[in-house]
């Protein structure tokens, strides 16, 4: 079996792998010169299915509970298993009780508990949701972690080539909001990398707030990602002064030492979206798409990379994989 | 039937639609809800690119009003600018007047609320003013051309409910004439009862559906509570009494010992 896969970002890396796994020719295509710079490039890197179940489906959470077993598997040690924190400022503790009624899998925590997760909060927050079986990695690093990893199983990655013919059996379409589609949207997020060694972290924190909500993933060299906003709206310029303003304040919230903290990347993205904010396979003949992972990608990009994978090597029909939104 | 600015309306709800879990829910919720007007935010939702694109395109296809708000602008200059955006991009003379004056309570700039209203009715606007409960504003308001006014009953997003009924009862009787909406506050169906059977015309929600556990079926709670509301003003309530009236009358009833 053969299959030509379009993008290399987060869905066609993943399906390349399950692809080659299991034994088929892959060859991925990628229209820009280098993995760097996508949507998935942007990403927080969050495995973190019961937090989003917040605002997201019930399929969020079914889909998702398998990434970081995924990525662990096909990356090892790029995955940390440390969960994720929530807190929120001491007049907005009433977020706390609202996430905690739409969510599961989680722990109260008080001021103790959390100084003992994350020393470098102690004596700022006085509760807190633990959510301990969640866990998130560096995307950039398992981004190219999984680019080398797959040439060295023999996937061909042809970088500045978006069309080819003639070679395979069956063609993917990984291509995000590259999809011109009607169905589809885009849903702008806007990010920022800083980077202080004055505190560290061990896991991803959410701070919640009525208005300004984020999340701050440590990564490693002293950098925090700081995310994410959510903007209806396709247009990729750069991030604009309120929402880098909203997103310093909120991190500054968490902890003051992000004040003295260095500004070193802004960033923006476009999340590829179908109405319902869920991801699909679709089959058209030898031709599959796979988009509208939203916010979602490296949580559920495994699931469908396997639902895909099946559907190319026959194992089961594609009408299996209609993603019912449950509510 | 209602009547804003010459349109006759048969919901008494209007829905905003920011917020909800996806847009798929949301126009389930608005249909639910039977709201005849949505309010839209070109600050945020189509700020650059292609005019907020298949969100747009969404909103439109549910065949309901939009009414473009200035939500977030905290100047006379933004707001008027934000104005007459929306009206080029949503085709309509429609704008709800949002002029923030306070950034944690989002409470109005009731002075340059005002400025702004004037400025807008005077370029042809029809104006739906994002106020205070303060009826000397009201008044002011009502001078700068505005012909609906649109109170707050708590902050924006508090959910608090009703804070201030006698407030809210002397903007009815001042203004019995004029289309009144309670714009930000309501929490629950039973505010927006509550502040119907106060014999306002109209209610305005976003965050109270938006952020609901289930989206669709609170949006449909909504419109019952916001009709039932109606209907029991337009039915006129009993007065509360200090002591008790037994409902089975008991003149003539054989007394038994």
């Amino acid at each position: 079996m053969k299959v030509l896969i379009r993008g290399a970002g987060v869905a066609g890396l993943t399906l390349a792998h399950e692809l080659a796994t299991r034994g088929a020719e892959v060859i991925v295509l990628e229209k820009r010169e280098e993995i760097a710079g996508n949507a998935s490039w942007q990403a927080g890197g969050m495995l973190a299915p019961w937090c989003e179940r917040e605002s997201a489906e019930e399929a969020v959470q079914t889909l998702g509970r398998g990434a970081a077993d995924w990525w662990e598997e096909a990356l090892p040690n790029q995955v940390s298993r440390n969960g994720t924190l929530v807190v929120a400022p001491a007049r907005d503790v009433g977020e706390l009780d609202r996430f905690g009624r739409r969510t599961s899998g989680f722990s109260q925590f008080g001021a103790g508990e959390i100084a003992a997760l994350e020393p470098a909060l102690a004596g700022r927050f006085g509760r807190g949701l633990f959510f301990a079986g969640e866990a998130h990695l560096d995307p950039r690093q398992a981004l190219l972690a999984l680019r080398d990893k797959l040439l060295g199983i023999g996937v061909r990655i042809d970088f500045g080539r978006c069309a080819a013919s003639g070679f395979a059996d069956i063609e993917v379409d990984c291509v995000g909001i590259a999809d011109r589609r009607s169905e589809l949207r885009g849903v702008r997020g806007e990010m920022l990398m800083l980077r202080t060694g004055d505190i560290s972290l061990a896991r991803p924190m959410r701070l919640l707030h009525p208005r300004v909500p984020i999340y701050v993933v440590p990564r490693s060299d002293n950098l925090f990602m700081v995310g994410a906003t959510m903007i209806e709206c396709d247009a990729a310029g750069p991030i604009t002064a309120r929402s880098t303003m909203e997103l310093l304040g909120a991190a500054y919230a968490l902890h003051p030492a992000f004040g003295e903290a260095e500004l070193v990347e802004t960033g923006v993205g476009v999340r590829p979206a179908f109405a319902d904010n869920l991801p699909r396979v679709e089959r058209d003949g030898r031709n599959i798409r796979i988009n509208g992972f939203y916010r979602h990608g490296f949580l559920l990009a495994p699931a469908m990379a396997r639902q895909a994978a099946d559907i190319i090597l026959g194992n089961r029909a594609a009408k299996e994989f209609a993603l019912e939104p449950h509510r | 039937m209602l009547e804003l600015y010459g349109q006759n309306l048969s919901s008494r709800l209007l829905l905003g639609t920011a917020l909800y879990p996806s847009p798929a829910i949301m126009a389930e919720a608005i249909k639910a809800s039977g709201t005849e007007i949505v309010t839209v935010s070109l600050r945020r939702e189509t700020s650059g690119g292609k005019a907020g694109g298949q969100f747009w395109s969404l909103v439109q296809s549910l065949g309901v009003r939009v009414l473009p708000n200035t939500a977030g602008c905290h100047s006379v200059s933004e707001a008027i600018t934000t104005a007459r955006m929306a009206r080029e991009v949503f085709g309509t003379d429609w704008i709800k007047l949002e002029v923030i004056g306070n950034h944690d309570t989002l409470q109005p700039d009731v002075f340059g609320l005002v400025e702004a209203a004037r400025i807008l009715a005077s370029e042809g606007f029809d104006v739906f003013p994002y106020t205070t409960d303060d009826l000397v504003v009201a008044e002011r308001l009502l001078d700068a051309g505005c012909r609906v006014l649109m109170p707050w009953c708590a902050p924006i997003g508090s959910a608090r409910g009703p804070q201030n009924t006698g407030a809210l009862r002397s903007l009815r009787g001042y203004f019995p004439g004029i289309p009144l909406i309670v714009d930000a506050g309501i929490g629950r169906p039973s505010h927006a009862a509550a502040v119907m059977e106060l014999g306002y015309d109209a209610v305005l929600l976003n965050t109270a559906v938006a952020k609901a556990g289930d989206p669709v079926t609170i949006a449909a709670a909504f419109g019952k509570a916001v009709e039932a509301g109606h209907e029991a003003y337009r039915a006129g309530l009993i007065e509360p009494r200090d002591m008790a009236v037994p409902s089975t009358p008991v003149i003539g009833m054989a007394a038994f010992s």
